[in-house]
């Protein structure tokens, strides 16, 4: 037997694993997030997830505000679609309250919905190129992203803090032309989501980095409470809109894009599908929407108009209730949830029958995704933490909290 | 005497005036302006000089002024020596290799002939060769760069680990690694044009590339060696450090690699070596495989293509004109290969490390193994 000659060379060369800390305040971790990893070379081993730097304590807030006075701020939740958090909390407390609100209203909140789940997506995708270096392909997508927000800004007048909804209705009614308008954003909507496409989709570099990293199992996003995008590539069809219809979800036609393999590219794939279905579904929206009042008529709920505030006790009395006392809400509790850009969004509320929540839960699916990040992360090269950890797309406001 | 002062003129036009200042604005600009361009923004417009913002030019004097006076910061437990050396160690290599690039022919005293029986090559008749358009007249130039270019890579690495920093150690490594691994692949895409030049020295490499097939073609490297053209010029971009071959600074995983624990001129000293790489890089590829300073049909006696031959404004007005031509065509071509370089770095995204390693090892190494086999039997059989 010949001796191994590279036995006493391997004893001689003392490696240990190195610990890196990537974050706070890291370019991809951009301060919400850190995680502490043991590297082998540039293999990851072993990664701690550590979530809470963007804490302002919401559930908290909320308890010490009246119903109304939550809205401004679950816009901080998911900043990139504000929207739909104002939705889902309003959904929320109609529940409670058992109100109906009008068929208008409805139809609204499921394109406004959408215009922001639109923001969500463009920037999600954007920032995925960017975060490999492509640049371009993510001022494209932002471009795309100024022309939702441009809409939104129009109709709720913020582009960002939007708190548009509200208890039994919402703000305002869409503008006049709000149609002509959307018409010019989905034509360059449509480009961009092609040119993005043509940048990216079989871009050799970016399926290489994409394309079986940050793999996620259906049994393991199931056990870990994954949901939106990131659960449904792996193939798991669940789609909040689909499966409990709110709003008017239940009287549109969309696809709800599934993949396969739950690796980074499909959850871009899905991402970028998922944009040409909300195009479709506020087209069906702006359809079907008939003329009619937004709020509901429940005047435990909704402010009076300002003719009767100024003119009549009994306005005068009512405005002032809701304004200083809150909507009294009966008790009891609820957990309502929709479909966030990311995931179940749900509130779990209980109140005691004041004015003011009694507690706020919020599922925050950024929250939940961080939870299981590690696996994904685990085994993969330090480079790989950037495409994943952008299509898991965390969103620190909501994460959080 | 005169030597030295011709080549001091020579160091400086060339170093400063071309590659810092041509070059480097022209680079610093396009960059700007044209990823602008292709990201549908406006790109600098806002600092002025008297009301106008001449393309954002003055972004890039402000730029400079905000360097110097930034604040020097060595991290504490860092190496300070070394610290302070790698800049030196990436940038001067970056302006050494320009003294072996030449910008034209020597310039001949007497009159220059073009023979085309052999191979278009140009002799001076009553005269001689004086070398007044590179800085260096060297044997074994390609020799010469390739060893100033590898030299850099010492810089980065120095500066990766002096620098007391996780991210910076990851970035050297990274740095080292992946200029290691395409140095290789560079120099072997490069041995089968130099198996057909049979010579090291550059300014005979572009002499004979003035040679024309069937009268017409231009025999430049590109055409006698088009694989090799490919390899050399993606094992040059990988060698450069810009994306898609960015990753030891690639911002979104490591910060900024070996750059993260710089600041103030040393990280601009750092920055602009790249640049002054880039355009290095794009000066190689040109001199060897574009022909360098040569034009098509543009001879030092005149405009030759399918065996005729016209002499516009007499020989000795047109040898000065085809001295301007030239040197017009070499700083073209390097500004074309320059801006394709822009072009790729920001349309694509970035590598990974591992994909990086086996592109260069797997891919580019074999394909230039082949290339310089195939030459190899090729001007075997042919000599």
């Amino acid at each position: 037997m010949a001796e191994n000659i590279y036995d006493p060379i391997d004893q001689d060369v003392h490696s240990e694993p190195m610990m890196l800390q990537m974050g706070p305040s890291h370019p991809a971790t951009h301060g919400t997030v850190r995680f502490t990893l043991t590297l082998e070379g540039e293999k990851v081993i072993k990664c701690e997830t550590e979530v809470g730097y963007l804490h302002r304590g919401f559930e908290k807030e909320s308890e010490n505000s009246t119903w109304t006075q939550v809205f401004p701020y679950t816009d901080r939740l998911n900043y990139v679609s504000p929207l739909l958090n104002n939705f889902g909390y309003a959904l929320a407390v109609e529940r409670l309250l058992e109100i109906e609100v009008p068929e208008r209203c409805d139809w609204i909140r499921t394109l406004m919905g959408e215009l922001s789940r639109l923001s969500d997506h463009l920037t999600c995708t954007g920032a995925a190129a960017l975060e490999l270096g492509a640049m371009s392909a993510f001022l494209y997508a932002i471009e795309g992203r100024e022309l939702v927000w441009d809409l939104i800004e129009e109709v709720t007048g913020a582009r960002l803090t939007v708190s548009y909804g509200r208890i039994g209705g919402l703000k305002d009614d869409l503008t006049e032309g709000f149609e002509e308008r959307w018409k010019y954003a989905k034509r360059r909507l449509i480009e961009i989501r092609a040119e993005v496409d043509k940048l990216l989709t079989r871009n050799r570099i970016f399926l290489d980095r994409f394309e079986g990293t940050g793999v996620l199992t259906p049994e393991m996003g199931i056990s870990y409470g994954y949901t939106g995008p990131v659960l449904r590539s792996t193939g798991v069809d669940y789609d909040v809109r689909k499966d409990h219809p709110y709003f008017m979800y239940g009287e549109v036609d969309f696809d709800v894009p599934v993949g396969h393999r739950g690796d980074n590219f499909d959850r871009y794939l899905i991402r970028m599908e998922e944009i040409v279905q909300s195009i479709r579904i506020i087209d069906q929206c702006l359809e079907k929407m008939e003329p009619g009042p937004i709020n509901s008529d429940d005047p435990r709920v909704v402010l009076p108009e300002k003719e009767k505030v100024y003119n009549t006790i009994e306005g005068m009395i009512n405005h002032f209730k809701i304004i200083f006392e809150g909507i009294q809400v009966p008790p009891g509790e609820v957990y309502s949830y929709t479909e966030a850009g990311n995931g179940e969004l749900g509130f779990y509320i209980v109140s005691n029958g004041t004015g003011k929540p009694w507690k706020i839960h919020v599922r925050s699916p950024s929250l939940i995704m961080m939870g299981g990040i590690h696996k994904l992360i685990e085994g993969g090269l330090l480079a790989d933490i950037i495409p994943t950890f952008d299509t898991i797309n965390m969103i620190g406001g909501e994460c959080d909290k | 005497m005169a030597e030295v002062l011709i080549t001091l003129v020579k160091i400086i036009v060339i170093v400063f005036v071309f590659v810092l200042g041509v070059a480097g604005s022209m680079t610093l600009l396009g960059d700007r302006k044209q990823s602008a361009r292709i990201q549908n923004r406006v790109g600098p417009n806002q600092a002025k000089f008297f009301g106008f913002s001449l393309l954002g030019f003055p972004h890039f004097i402000a730029d400079g002024i905000k360097l110097v006076l930034k604040e020097n910061i060595v991290p504490a437990q860092a190496n300070k020596f070394l610290h302070t050396i790698a800049p030196a160690l990436v940038f001067i290599p970056a302006l050494i290799g320009w003294s072996v690039i030449p910008f034209m022919d020597h310039y001949c005293t007497g009159t220059v002939m073009t023979l085309p029986e052999h191979g278009y090559t140009e002799v001076c008749v009553d005269g001689e060769w004086k070398n007044y358009f590179s800085i260096m007249h060297m044997n074994s130039g390609v020799l010469f760069a390739f060893a100033i270019a590898a030299i850099s890579v010492y810089g980065a690495a120095i500066a990766g680990w002096a620098s007391n920093s996780k991210f910076s150690l990851l970035g050297g490594l990274r740095s080292s690694a992946q200029m290691i691994s395409y140095e290789v692949a560079m120099g072997l895409s490069l041995a089968g044009a130099l198996l057909i030049y049979g010579t090291l020295n550059i300014n005979e490499m572009v002499r004979m590339q003035g040679n024309l097939l069937g009268d017409w073609l231009p025999m430049w490297g590109i055409v006698i060696q088009p694989l090799a053209f490919f390899l050399f010029l993606l094992a040059g971009l990988a060698e450069t450090k810009r994306a898609p071959f960015d990753l030891p600074e690639g911002e979104s995983e490591i910060v900024a690699g070996y750059l993260t624990e710089y600041t103030s001129m040393k990280f601009a000293m750092m920055q602009l070596a790249e640049y002054a790489a880039t355009v290095f890089i794009a000066a190689l590829v040109a001199v060897v495989f574009l022909g360098g300073w040569q034009m098509p049909w543009v001879y030092a006696d005149g405009i030759r293509i399918f065996g005729n031959h016209w002499t516009p404004f007499g020989e000795e007005v047109w040898y000065y004109i085809s001295i301007v031509l030239r040197i017009g065509a070499i700083t073209f071509k390097i500004l074309f290969l320059v801006w394709l370089q822009f072009m790729m770095r920001w349309t694509l995204p970035r590598f990974r490390y591992d994909q990086v390693m086996t592109l260069g090892w797997k891919i580019l190494l074999p394909l230039s193994i082949a290339n310089l086999f195939i030459t190899a039997v090729i001007v075997t059989i042919l000599a």
